[in-house]
């Protein structure tokens, strides 16, 4: 599903404060894994997502989503494939419109967003019971403002919305950072249920090695720009969250 | 009172310019400098084109082509030449003042033995009553149809855009060539403003939009402050208030001009006034801190 081959991305090239951020890193990720990554500030997981996602070009290298080389092609040409729930939960929704309008441009991602009313009653109901699901109480909200909500509930929100038009890949950017425990837990949870629901390949990236232990059914450990471990399925399970400590 | 319902008209006839700020201001925090430019080559376009027998409402779309236009130029600088958006306009504004200047040929046109936009008409006798309702049913109709497309999923699209640029990228909006439709979109509806009030007035200046973006915003930062007083959420209302916010506007200067302050200071008086509105919140919240 998503081929990264040899991605080199160099920052301030030629500056004095040059960095490397991602040095030669191939990594090719099946349709329907849940890769999970791990790593200390600065190895590369957030530059190694925003080239998957298309906020940056790598310097070198090629990125390749279902056979197509997607190398320089814009972000928002990729969300024909990609969703993104990102760490701050004020990013994925725009707070002054309301949680039906936000609705609305999810269910259009791979879309023409075209010139003809699409909040309708089906639609709305469509939604209702959607949101239904999170039993947050929020469906019968949808008119209210996304801003007037919590981060835990935009956030559960933003993942609902993921998954509203056809997704192939879901794209998590510590989505659970700036969430208290519990709707933290909420909210990988759900994560976790959409991501077998609709068979999504997912990356997830996390700071919480529990979580890392939890979820996915691959883990990848990044250091300087490198890729230091990946265990696959069978590695991951035979892992125990004591020797994921260890890592740091 | 005909003082007072010439302002009213005024602020009628500039209402389609405050609905463009609208877009422009409060969905894309652009504060469009080209307005100035564009709002004249609406005039000036009517003025050319009635004088050369043209009807008034086939001037109609050639005056918002011309707005759009320029608007979307406004938007290829920002966007494709990462200028500011501000300097972006100052620079399409001066410009259209040669392009202005060239088309209308020379500084004044009268416009008193053409046929106008409120003559087409004849509901009232009483011209001024027919021009405050040709005038009205006209803004109603453009208001109408501006709602419906921020209605639309289109519009949605470009409400988002000014308010989660991350959020619109990730969901397939190309944000750069909706900040350009909507500069287009606004200037084109400032461009109407400028057929308007041509027409209204009778004539066409090539100086009479000079500073005639304070107007807008003070009309729009009216409307807005009773759009957050009243927490109006639907998007017809917040236009139909913007449109009172842009006579309200027309009222106060009428009045302060009623209370005997020189004409000259006409400009100074709006400059200030808009101050008074920009700052009144700000003001507020600095004494809750």
């Amino acid at each position: 599903m998503i081929e990264l081959q040899h991605i080199i991305k160099v920052f301030n090239r030629g500056q004095v404060n040059e960095v490397t951020a991602l040095s030669d890193i191939s990594l090719t990720i099946q349709k329907g894994e849940f890769v999970v990554v791990i790593g200390s500030n600065g190895s590369g997981k957030s530059t190694l997502f925003n080239i998957i996602a298309g906020a940056e070009t790598p310097t070198n290298g090629h990125v390749i989503i279902d056979n197509k080389d997607v190398t320089k092609l814009a972000e928002y040409k990729r969300s024909q494939w990609i969703a993104r729930v990102f760490q701050n939960p004020l990013s994925g929704t725009a707070p002054e419109l309301s949680i039906i309008d936000n609705f609305r441009l999810a269910a259009l991602r791979t879309t023409q967003k075209k010139l003809v009313i699409g909040v309708n009653d089906a639609f709305k109901k469509t939604v209702r019971d959607k949101i239904a699901t999170l039993g947050m109480g929020l469906e019968n909200k949808i008119e209210q403002q996304m801003g007037s909500l919590s981060g835990g509930q935009r956030q559960a929100l933003t993942l609902l919305m993921s998954v509203m038009d056809k997704t192939d890949i879901l794209l998590l950017d510590e989505p659970t950072a700036a969430l208290d425990p519990r709707s933290a837990n909420t909210i990988l949870q759900t994560a976790d249920k959409l991501i077998k629901e609709y068979k999504l390949t997912a990356i997830l990236i996390t700071h919480n090695l529990k979580d890392a232990y939890q979820y996915g059914n691959r883990l990848v450990q990044m250091n300087e720009g490198k890729v230091l471990r990946d265990l696959d399925t069978a590695k991951k399970a035979a892992l125990k969250q004591q020797d994921l400590f260890e890592w740091f | 009172m005909e003082f007072y319902l010439t302002a009213i008209m005024l602020g009628l006839c500039l209402s389609a310019m405050s609905l463009g700020i609208f877009i422009t201001m409060k969905i894309f925090n652009i504060p469009d400098i080209t307005t100035d430019g564009s709002y004249i080559l609406g005039a000036v376009i009517t003025a050319v084109m009635l004088t050369g027998h043209w009807h008034p409402a086939i001037i109609i779309p050639a005056v918002m082509a011309a707005g759009a236009i320029a608007g979307a130029i406004t938007g290829l600088i920002h966007t494709q030449l990462k200028i500011e958006a501000l300097l972006a306009g100052i620079l399409v504004m001066t410009g259209l003042y040669s392009i202005n200047l060239t088309i209308l040929g020379r500084s004044n046109v009268p416009l008193l033995t053409v046929i106008t936009i409120f003559q087409v008409f004849h509901i009232f006798s009483n011209p001024v009553y027919n021009d405050a309702f040709v005038g009205l049913i006209f803004i109603i109709i453009i208001a109408a149809i501006l709602a419906y497309v921020l209605m639309t999923d289109f519009g949605i699209a470009m409400r988002a855009t000014g308010n989660s640029a991350s959020m619109t990228r990730a969901l397939g909006i190309n944000n750069n060539r909706m900040k350009i439709i909507g500069l287009a979109i606004a200037n084109a509806l400032t461009a109407l403003s400028g057929y308007l009030v041509a027409q209204y007035q009778n004539f066409t200046d090539i100086n009479m939009g000079i500073g005639i973006v304070i107007t807008g915003l003070g009309s729009v930062l009216i409307g807005d402050a009773l759009i957050k007083w009243w927490n109006i959420r639907k998007v017809i209302a917040q236009l139909a208030i913007i449109l009172i916010g842009s006579m309200i506007f027309q009222l106060v200067l009428a009045f302060t001009l009623s209370i005997g302050i020189d004409p000259n200071m006409l400009k100074l008086v709006t400059a200030v006034f808009v101050l008074i509105i920009v700052s009144i919140p700000r003001i507020k919240a600095l004494r809750q801190s």
